[in-house]
């Protein structure tokens, strides 16, 4: 259909983006294909060592999934976005296939290791979400090809996350976001991962900050190197959410409150975050 | 000239009530509400996502009714403000949102009851931490909130039981 219709189509998942953008003109598609009546696009499944995500899952649903919820950095997410009519609409693939930079799952997805499923008319392929997202709201789909699902390799033994995004209030995007996956073996960190939204034009890895994290007892110390190590690698935009002096400020605070709770789930202790908004 | 939109024969269930209707697919569901239905309980604020005024349930769950196409409701249940009431008599929640005080202009005030009839139908015992993170995506601009979430509770007591 989409082959058809060409390049002035445009999918429609949760609508929650797509229609404001239509209502300001950003967006000004000929024709637009809702997703929504499609059976079987909605799902979170336990799979042998990953989590499988139908593209049109809402937040809602994967934030009560009690399978998702055992990786408590999705919770964090899907429990976070926006506000509660938003996640009854909103879904996954749609966010992921907008690659908004303030968006929430991009983020969250990059601090794991991630497969996006996608099919078109020459035919289905599974691209690493590193290489899905090429830039803002700029992904590898093709005009023809549509996100299918969404596939999370999960965490081993002895992981804790946590994503925490900072918001102005409930409804709008965060004005600086962090994810932080650790893999901790007597408190030693043997692998981290450190994902950071708004403040860039993708979600930016923090290699620096992690590699500040790895091999270490994670101390004062570690966590100041890699707070540094993040204010680096970020690159924000002054805007109406805040200047750039004040977000690459804001994301460290963020990381430095991200790895603490991160340690505190790897340890098996149990933690509750959302957003912050003021 | 923009080009004659063809129209989209939808069906749905609005307060109980089955409607057949005509929408060109550009429709919102908010304007099939107020302007195909005359349900003009339902506000539009903001029109941008954020502030809330035209939550309505959508089988059971809680949307923006401006930032979804009326034509995607086809073959669902609507509940909006108008539906609350039974038989002349008021809908506890809109009952408590009167005795506790929880509206002042009440623009803001039949989306902030639809978000908790969802919250009160999945939550019978909310915390007030529960209740404001179910209301976070309602904006009020004059009442506040404090009087809001006492108008909430006193709308989970008195449904006990119910």
């Amino acid at each position: 259909m989409l082959g058809q219709l060409g390049e002035d189509a445009k999918l429609l998942a949760g609508g929650q983006s797509l229609i404001p953008l239509m209502k300001l003109r950003f967006a000004n598609p000929r024709h637009l294909v809702d997703l929504n009546f499609i059976a079987g696009t909605a799902y979170v499944k336990d799979d042998d060592g990953v989590l499988r995500l139908g593209a049109m899952t809402r937040h809602a649903e994967i934030e009560s999934s009690s399978v998702a919820s055992k990786i408590p950095i999705l919770h964090d997410c899907a429990a976070g976005i926006a506000d509660v009519q938003v996640r009854n609409r909103g879904t996954i693939g749609g966010s992921l296939a907008e690659a908004d930079p303030s968006g929430d799952w991009g983020t969250v997805l990059m601090a794991l290791p991630t497969q996006v499923r996608c099919l078109g008319s020459s035919g289905e392929r599974a691209i690493p979400l590193g290489e899905f997202i090429k830039d803002a709201y700029t992904t590898a789909l093709g005009h023809d090809e549509l996100l299918t699902e969404v596939v999370v390799s999960k965490p081993p033994k002895g992981s804790g996350g946590a994503y925490i995004a900072f918001k102005r209030s409930a409804p709008v995007y965060p004005t600086a976001s962090a994810a932080v996956q650790l893999i901790m073996e007597d408190d030693v960190c043997k692998q981290a991962a450190i994902a950071l939204g708004c403040v860039g034009l993708a979600p930016i890895r923090a290699g620096d900050a992690e590699a500040a994290l790895r091999g270490q007892r994670i101390g004062e110390k570690q966590i100041a190197t890699a707070m540094d190590a993040t204010q680096a690698a970020v690159d924000p935009q002054s805007d109406m959410r805040g200047s750039a002096d004040y977000k690459r400020t804001l994301v460290g605070a963020l990381v430095k409150r991200a790895i603490d709770i991160a340690m505190r789930r790897a340890r098996g202790e149990q933690v509750e975050v959302s957003h912050i908004y003021a | 000239m923009p080009e004659a939109i063809e129209k989209i024969a939808i069906q749905l269930k609005v307060n109980g009530k089955p409607c057949s209707l005509q929408v060109e697919p550009r429709t919102l569901l908010v304007e099939l509400l107020r302007e195909h239905l005359d349900l003009t309980g339902t506000h539009v604020g903001c029109d941008t996502t954020y502030c809330g005024a035209c939550t309505v349930l959508l089988n059971g769950a809680a949307v923006k009714s401006c930032t979804m196409f009326a034509v995607q409701a086809d073959g669902a249940e609507i509940l909006t403000v108008e539906g609350l009431e039974k038989d002349g008599q008021l809908h506890p929640i809109q009952k408590a949102f009167g005795d506790a005080y929880g509206l002042q202009c009440g623009y803001c005030t039949p989306g902030l009851m639809l978000s908790t009839f969802q919250l009160l139908t999945r939550n019978r015992q909310p915390t007030d931490k529960e209740v404001r993170r179910a209301i976070a995506g309602n904006t009020c601009r004059c009442t506040g909130y404090q009087n809001v979430i006492k108008a909430i509770q006193l709308a989970a007591q008195n449904m006990k039981g119910a």
